[in-house]
């Protein structure tokens, strides 16, 4: 469904991602992991068009998509839930979920769509008139990927969705992007929390100073020796 | 009943520096820019709405919608030729650009139509004076800060409630994210332009029927005092211009009355200096960004 080719991405002089190839099939969770300042966010950035890649190109759906402008990626089914959340903080919850939905145009659809979301968060539908800044951070990334289905997307990147919230808060976050992926959404995962992320993904690819290292199955990289030592804290 | 005749005069003046302040502080809250050429889009507005009134003869409300359709479409231009490709420079490189588009557009209507003032036609508008509970009220101040509350109106409403107006409000917030949303930030950019732009054309020819008088270097002083009042309501706030603009008309009425005024645009600049010392954001501003 996603292929990336050997893509070079550049911040002015400051180059960030190094030759990095991956590959995303329909229907799977792969995960990527790595340090602070891999270059996870400048990929998924990349992908959802806000970078362009110097050389190397991007195919979704056997189409190149490099190059193109995050609205058409939008449109084409790709959505990005960004680190940190990034909700609309002055707008309510419903707002945010109906800009989710900027670029379809059927507003039958979007209404169903946006019952389907409260569904999948409860939380989300009791505080559906409330400003977003004003909810936790649990609540908050709730709300950037109830936002980021909204565009209906077949592939759903999301970055760090675990970060800086209560273990009861991840599981629960964890189980909803699995619940996302049953229901027939693609999801390429950026985690820090390795272990989690290896816990409910397909596929694992490790990224280490621009440049992907090992990758294989997740239990494959569970199970590597390397990766409990850096990731999975040690033994 | 003096007072209220002062009251009614400054909310008027108040209202045509707010539906300045309103480009001044949409286009600052999108694009962090003081656009300097604002009050000279004003200016063209004041004489487009002049030629139409005095060369075509068109009544009140054509020359208010054409002067406002020029506006928006030149502010448009204005954004599209000067500031778009400055979007990711210094902030002092676009506010030299925006002095310098400031002074080409002044100097441009010298150039084209020379530098002679006009006297807008009298009778576009009934002038009469109203007894309101014992004040002599002229009817065109009233009719004045009728058009500029439903302008206001209508532009809440877009900004409430229509797509573009969510969208606007979004890229302001965060742009990246919007971009993320599947919105088209360039075209939102140039629609905040229009609305903006189509706000200070209004505000020109209501200016100009009200004073009469127009120039090409009369959207200097009330530029200099619609972003006063921005800043007094706080920059990027909508409801703060709004209410900026009417504190700032009704200080100047009442600095007049007292007798002061001479001391009529010192007053609009006394208050920048005092909110700028005590209370920087404005009355509407916020203090602290609540991104993460
Ligand atoms: N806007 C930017 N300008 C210049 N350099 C940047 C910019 N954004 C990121 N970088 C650099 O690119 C590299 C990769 O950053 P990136 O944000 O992709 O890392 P990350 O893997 O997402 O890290 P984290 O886990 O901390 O979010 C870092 O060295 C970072 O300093
Ligand atoms: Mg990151």
């Amino acid at each position: 469904m996603l292929k990336v080719n050997d893509i070079n991405v550049f911040y002015g002089n400051i180059q960030a991602l190094k030759g990095v190839s991956l590959e995303v099939k329909e229907g799977e969770i792969v995960t990527l992991i790595g340090a602070n300042g891999a270059g996870k966010s400048t990929l998924l950035k990349t992908l959802s068009g806000l970078l362009k890649p110097k050389t190397g190109t991007i195919e979704y759906m056997g189409k190149v998509v490099s190059g193109k402008v995050p609205q058409a990626i939008v449109k084409a089914g790709i959505s990005h839930v960004p680190e940190g959340r990034r909700v609309f903080s002055n707008m309510s919850v419903e707002e945010n979920l109906e800009l989710g939905a900027f670029t379809r145009k059927n507003s039958r659809e979007i209404r169903e769509d946006l019952a389907k979301v409260y569904e999948l968060f409860p939380r989300l539908l009791e505080r559906r008139k409330q400003l977003s800044g004003t909810l936790s951070g649990g609540e908050q990334q709730m709300l950037a990927m109830g936002r980021a289905i909204m565009a209906k997307p077949k592939l759903l990147l999301l970055d760090e969705p675990s970060m800086g919230l209560a273990p009861l808060m991840v599981k629960q976050i964890f189980n909803i992007i699995e619940q996302i992926n049953k229901a027939g959404t693609t999801v390429l995962l950026v985690e820090q929390n390795a272990n989690m992320a290896l816990s409910v993904a397909d596929r694992a690819y490790v990224i280490e100073t621009g440049r992907i290292g090992l990758n294989g199955t997740a239990a494959e990289l569970q199970a590597s020796e390397d990766i409990k030592k850096a990731y999975l804290g040690g033994a | 009943m003096e007072w209220l005749q002062q009251l009614i005069n400054g909310i008027s003046l108040g209202s045509i520096y707010a539906l300045i302040a309103l480009g001044y502080t949409m286009v600052y809250g999108i694009i962090k820019l003081i656009n300097f050429a604002h009050g000279d889009v004003f200016m063209v507005g004041a004489f487009v709405g002049f030629y139409a009134i005095k060369g075509w003869g068109l009544g009140f409300f054509p020359a208010l919608i054409l002067s406002m359709a020029f506006c928006a479409v030149f502010g448009v231009l204005i954004e599209r030729i000067a500031y778009k490709r400055l979007r990711n420079a210094t902030r002092i490189a676009a506010l030299i650009t925006a002095i310098g588009m400031s002074l080409f557009i002044e100097y441009g209507t010298i150039y084209v139509r020379g530098a002679q003032p006009e006297a807008y036609p009298a009778g576009v508008l009934p002038s009469s004076s109203i007894n309101l509970f014992g004040a002599h009220i002229n009817s065109q101040a009233l009719l004045i800060l009728l058009v500029s509350v439903v302008l206001m109106i209508i532009l809440q409403f877009i900004v409430q409630r229509t797509k573009m107006g969510k969208a606007m409000r979004a890229v302001s917030h965060d742009m990246e994210a919007a971009r993320l949303m599947g919105i088209n930030v360039d075209q939102t950019i140039s629609f905040t332009f229009a609305i903006g732009s189509a706000l200070a054309g209004a505000a020109g020819v209501i200016f100009g029927i009200y004073y009469t008088k127009i120039d090409p270097l009369m959207g200097v002083i009330p530029g200099l005092k619609a972003f006063v009042a921005a800043v007094l309501g706080g920059i990027g706030s909508i409801p703060g211009a709004m209410v900026g603009g009417i504190i700032l008309g009704v200080v100047e009425s009442i600095v007049s009355a007292m007798g002061f005024s001479l001391w009529r645009d010192a007053a609009a600049f006394l208050i920048l200096i005092l909110i700028l010392i005590f209370k920087p954001s404005g009355i509407f501003g916020k203090n602290t960004r609540e991104k993460v």
